[in-house]
């Protein structure tokens, strides 16, 4: 055994690390914490395409944003708490600024690091619902929507269903969720909801990863709910369909969150996911204007992150929204700070003033994909607005029109929340009356 | 040359008991501890510190703590993972409940707790060994972290089962910074290292050796294998318990009880084969190596200009561990700490070797 | 009592579908005392390549065929490179080993073929069968698994009384003794490595089809340990009726006793399950005597 070679490679590796740390000072550098391996690896490829072309796309068209360059780094987190810190730690070093984790369990990780580091943590419609106070959480941003606001258009669409809010008195609606942060974070909203509108609620918790539902799904079928608010993950979602099928609970009474409802769910369930209806933060049209472009100048170029095979799914326009938010309050940052590279705090500072209208979202080439909205001092979730889409065995059917989460009521359960949070920690919140 | 033993003589039993029998060896150690103390503050970047150095020391210790129970007393387990959460839960209901308590009494009595859960999964030892035991091992692995998400008391009823750590405090001295942080996992790594070297060195480290080499012959020289047995399962729980605490405080911050699941356990398993099985300082190197090759992987073949995809990164870092595994096994089991081994034999006699 | 015995029913049925992991460890164990951890990634690679050869427009048969061959050059390379390197190792050195090789050909699998999900229809109907008036379900698919795997369990009876079968059973005794009488070892062991890159095909189509094809399936080899316990490490039958036994308790379990505990428990049930079993029973139900008690 020759150990002197194997000293020095690992030598030789230690300083490749050291070396790999020189950011360049003219890229804007844009994190992407993606997982492409794993048990989830089916919902987040595509995501990560869609905001790895979206990236491309201002590069390849505008040139970057105002001139400057944009820069994708992946970090693949396997959609592991732990590799996702160090996933962090590793793009914050090269010179990030904000980060979308795409993991409750690792958004909730960052959150603290958030306020001394000065790093945005964007966690699009997922992570902690109270985090959307500003005040207490300058950080973070969990625009447009959070699970709390889609547990609350679900209930909206159930009572809609059955003809009304005093109709689904006496109702049971089961919510079927994977067990892990993410799948709980909707309970205190449903139970706040069923002890208003006193319907019966059972939870049903699903060990992660969920390939084993037999019994989950007996016990749905004798318990007979009138509804099934479904809140899965990876190659959960596909199980749940099929066992639904395989024990004729009807599609059509499931709805899936938003993560529960991607292309890779119903695909992987087959005929069985027919009918099945998700909550959706974001139109599933596949004609938009930013779907040809990124056709036209990524995917045609031979540039798209896997030749594009994915776009204009659920989950690549995901992507692709996320970027749109991303750059948006960077491009925000620059109207204000100049046009150069932007740093953790005028990162901040963008998305807390980013404002998409009507106009600015028709220029983007996104007419129609997302409602217009504003985030402010203290609300960083702005209101976003849902929809319901139904898969109809080869493409997502849009079925109703923009729901607006009743916010008003989900407030006073924000601010508990994250004044639960401040009391913890004890940190002070700031004032939001100026801005 | 420089690393020779002739012509020093050791002239009392305690000169030929100590740690380290050669002038050289305490040199080098001293000035290795001198530049992990004093040195790498000076060089290491707040990156370092978090996402490789702290998260290695961690681990390392945790890979101690396995290398106890495998390495010296040959019960193999699979459930480093489930012990580490025990001690971290542990030490956060701790922290949480008894907000006055001393920071280094809540990891000891963290790692105490999770010594006696490892005593009571290491009760199947006494019957089953090999693979049968590892598959025991299986069940805590599957049942803790079942155990603290199920029972909502160890996450103070958190909705979405999220713990987050109270300010890091001891005597005082506020613990925020990395390099701060660096420290003070440092220091705990250090001196539960040493006392790890001299349990294997006297007489609880012998009888479990003896158990690890031929159970019935130790039985008959007199060591009883259930308290062998059962104290490398306490002190090996003990260590991993205070790695998993330390792996929450210092280095996530807030975790979800369900992360300290089977990858950490073979995490761990594969420190210890890489590193070297039976041997303290394999630890160590293992848990640096295996934290190391995913950053080498994808930060440095960039360099070398092979540049994959993150996700053919993510298959090779898997394939990589695979071979390493296998590799190391086959040529050389006891891991980098041999190669080490051999490296100082070969410095005895260079430059001039006959 | 309906639901009871829908349970019940649906508890042996994906028991079967445990038993199809487990028989592969069985066959790799008798043969060559190698508690072969990678059989879980191997049912992922088997089931990679079929499904990868029919999205390359090859048809069903000659996917099968295709599948068949590189299982067998698996099986080769792995004798290769590491079983012979590690012949009179500790057993447990090459359990270690095995847990090498899983993450190494679950890499290799998902680095040729990717890790989305994909879709395996071979023509299994998944229809729900009522009896009883509709108070009792059952699906298709499992009856299907269970033909599946009764036919398996033929089979691979049957095999044992063949030349090759018998020669199995004779390095499984006595390495040594097989060896002196002129059977090689090496081949046999190349065999059995390939019969079980076979039966991990089956496992992989008919998981696939259940799950749709995806990387999760890895963790599948996790759930068969307790069926291995149960059943025993050497008896082909003993699978089987791990299999149901898991699989029937834990559904149970989940169903009548989890609810007192906030649900989940089948996670574990099935280890804790076999953990009893061990302290009683060390050798399974139908396993021989070979467990080194201490």
């Amino acid at each position: 055994m020759k150990s002197g070679n194997w000293i020095a490679s690992v030598v030789v590796g230690a300083s490749l690390v050291a070396g790999a740390f020189a950011a360049s000072a003219q890229e804007q550098l844009i994190p992407s914490m993606v997982y492409r391996t794993g048990p989830y690896a089916p919902s987040g490829t595509p995501t990560a395409d869609g905001f790895h072309d979206y990236i491309t796309l201002l590069n390849n068209r505008d040139g970057g944003l105002n001139g400057v360059k944009l820069k994708v780094e992946e970090c693949e987190t396997a959609y592991n708490t732990e590799r996702g810190v160090e996933c962090y730690e590793r793009l914050k070093a090269m010179g990030g600024t904000i980060f979308s984790p795409y993991s409750t369990g690792i958004t909730y990780a960052l959150i603290d690091r958030a306020p001394t580091d000065k790093s945005v943590i964007f966690s699009m419609a997922y992570g902690r619902a109270s985090a959307m106070v500003g005040s207490i959480f300058p950080w973070v941003f969990n625009a447009p929507v959070t699970y709390w606001s889609g547990a609350s258009a679900a209930i909206q669409f159930f009572a809609k269903e059955v003809g009304g809010k005093d109709k689904l008195k006496g109702k049971k609606i089961a919510h079927v969720f994977i067990d892990i942060p993410y799948g709980k974070e909707p309970n205190p909203v449903l139970q706040n909801y069923a002890d208003e509108l006193g319907f019966k609620l059972e939870l049903v918790p699903v060990p992660a990863p969920g390939l084993e539902q037999k019994s989950i799904w007996l016990q749905i079928r004798q318990m007979r709910p009138d509804f099934v608010y479904l809140t899965g993950w990876g190659a959960m979602n596909a199980v749940s369909l099929k066992e639904a099928a395989a024990v004729n609970f009807p599609r059509e009474k499931i709805l899936g969150g938003w993560y529960t409802s991607q292309d890779s769910d119903v695909v992987g369930a087959g005929p069985a996911g027919k009918g099945f209806r998700g909550l959706t933060f974001h139109s599933v049209d596949r004609d938009l204007e930013v779907v040809k472009q990124i056709k036209a100048h990524v995917i045609d170029k031979g540039q798209a992150s896997q030749n594009g095979k994915h776009l204009g799914e659920v989950g690549y326009m995901r992507g692709v929204l996320n970027a749109v938010f991303t750059t948006e309050a960077l491009r925000a940052a620059q109207e204000k700070f100049g046009n150069k590279v932007m740093d953790g705090e005028q990162s901040r500072w963008g998305f807390e003033n980013l404002n998409l209208t009507e106009d600015r979202l028709v220029k983007l080439g996104l007419k129609g994909f997302i409602q217009p909205i504003k985030l402010s001092c203290d609300n960083h979730q702005g209101d976003g607005k849902i929809l319901i889409i139904q898969w109809e065995g080869d493409k997502w059917k849009t079925v109703s029109d923009w729901i607006a989460p009743e916010n008003q009521k989900l407030m006073p359960l924000y601010l508990a929340g994250a004044e639960q949070y401040q009391r913890e920690k004890n940190i002070p919140a700031r004032s939001c009356a100026k801005s | 040359m420089l690393y020779r033993e002739s012509g020093q003589f050791k002239t009392s039993y305690s000169a030929d008991q100590a740690i380290f029998t050669i002038p050289q060896d305490r040199v080098l150690f001293l000035l290795l501890m001198l530049a992990a103390f004093v040195g790498v503050p000076f060089v290491a970047t707040d990156y370092l510190y978090t996402a490789l150095i702290i998260p290695s020391l961690c681990m390392a210790l945790a890979a101690l703590g396995l290398n106890i129970l495998t390495g010296y007393c040959g019960q193999v387990s699979l459930g480093t993972g489930a012990f580490m959460g025990v001690g971290a839960v542990a030490a956060w209901n701790l922290a949480f409940r008894i907000p006055e308590l001393n920071l280094l009494v809540v990891f000891i009595i963290a790692g105490l707790i999770a010594a006696a859960v490892g005593v009571i999964f290491g009760l199947p030892s006494l019957r089953i060994k090999g693979f049968y035991l590892a598959v025991a091992t299986l069940a805590a692995q599957f049942f803790l972290p079942w155990l603290f998400v199920k029972v909502g008391w160890f996450t103070n009823y958190n909705a979405s089962g999220v713990i987050t750590v109270p300010r890091l405090e001891l005597f005082g001295w506020t613990i925020d910074q990395p390099v701060e942080k660096y420290l003070f996992t440092l220091g705990i790594v250090s001196l539960l290292a040493l006392a790890a070297k001299n349990m294997v060195r006297s007489n609880p480290g012998r009888q479990w050796m003896a158990i690890r080499d031929m159970d019935i012959a130790a039985e008959i020289i007199g060591i009883r294998p259930v308290i062998a047995k059962l104290s490398a399962f306490a002190v090996s729980s003990f260590y991993i318990g205070v790695a998993g605490a330390l792996y929450l405080f210092v280095y996530l911050g807030s975790a979800e009880p369900d992360g300290f699941n089977i990858n950490l356990s073979f995490q761990a398993l594969f420190m210890i084969i890489i590193g070297g099985l039976g041997s303290i300082m394999g630890s160590f190197l293992g848990a640096f190596f295996i934290l190391l090759v995913p950053i080498f992987l994808t930060r440095g073949l960039p360099l070398i200009g092979l540049d994959l995809s993150t996700a053919a990164i993510a298959h090779t870092e898997l394939m990589v561990f695979g071979a390493l595994i296998v590799f190391f096994l086959i040529v050389e089991p006891h891991g980098l700490a041999r190669l080490w081994q051999l490296a100082k034999e070969k410095l005895r006699t260079w430059p001039f070797p006959y | 009592m309906a639901f009871f015995l829908e349970v019940l029913i649906g508890g042996l049925m994906a028991g079967v579908m445990y038993s199809l992991v487990a028989l592969g460890f069985v066959l790799i164990f008798k043969a060559s005392g190698v508690f072969n951890f990678a059989q879980g990634a191997m049912v992922l690679f088997a089931g990679l390549f079929f499904v990868g050869f029919i999205g390359l427009g090859v048809p069903i048969w000659l996917s099968v065929i295709l599948t068949l061959v590189v299982m067998v050059l698996l099986a080769i390379a792995i004798e290769w490179l590491v079983l012979r390197h590690l012949v009179n190792q500790p057993d447990i050195i090459l359990f270690m080993a095995t847990i090498g090789v899983s993450f190494f050909i679950d890499g290799f699998g998902q680095s040729i073929w990717g890790s989305g999900v994909s879709q395996i229809d071979i023509g299994i109907p998944t229809d729900p069968i009522l009896l009883l008036d509709g108070e009792i379900l059952l699906q298709s698919f499992d009856l299907w698994a269970a033909v599946v795997a009764g036919a398996l369990l033929i089979a691979l009876v049957l095999f044992q009384k063949t030349r090759i079968g018998r020669a199995l059973r004779a390095v499984a005794d006595d390495h040594q003794a097989a060896q002196s009488v002129g059977i090689p070892l090496n081949v046999i062991w190349i065999i059995v490595w390939s019969i079980a890159g076979m039966v991990a095909l089956v496992a992989g189509v008919m998981w696939g089809s259940k799950l749709g094809m995806q990387p999760a399936i890895v963790g599948l080899a996790l759930k068969a340990l307790p069926v291995l316990i149960l059943g025993g490490f050497t008896s082909v039958p003993g699978a089987i009726v791990g299999g149901l036994i898991v699989g029937a308790g834990e559904k149970l379990a989940e169903v009548y006793i989890g609810p007192f505990f906030g649900g989940g428990i089948e996670n574990w049930f099935a280890y804790v399950l076999a953990l009893a079993f061990l302290l009683i029973r060390p050798q399974g139900l139908f396993g021989e005597r070979i467990i080194e008690r201490v």
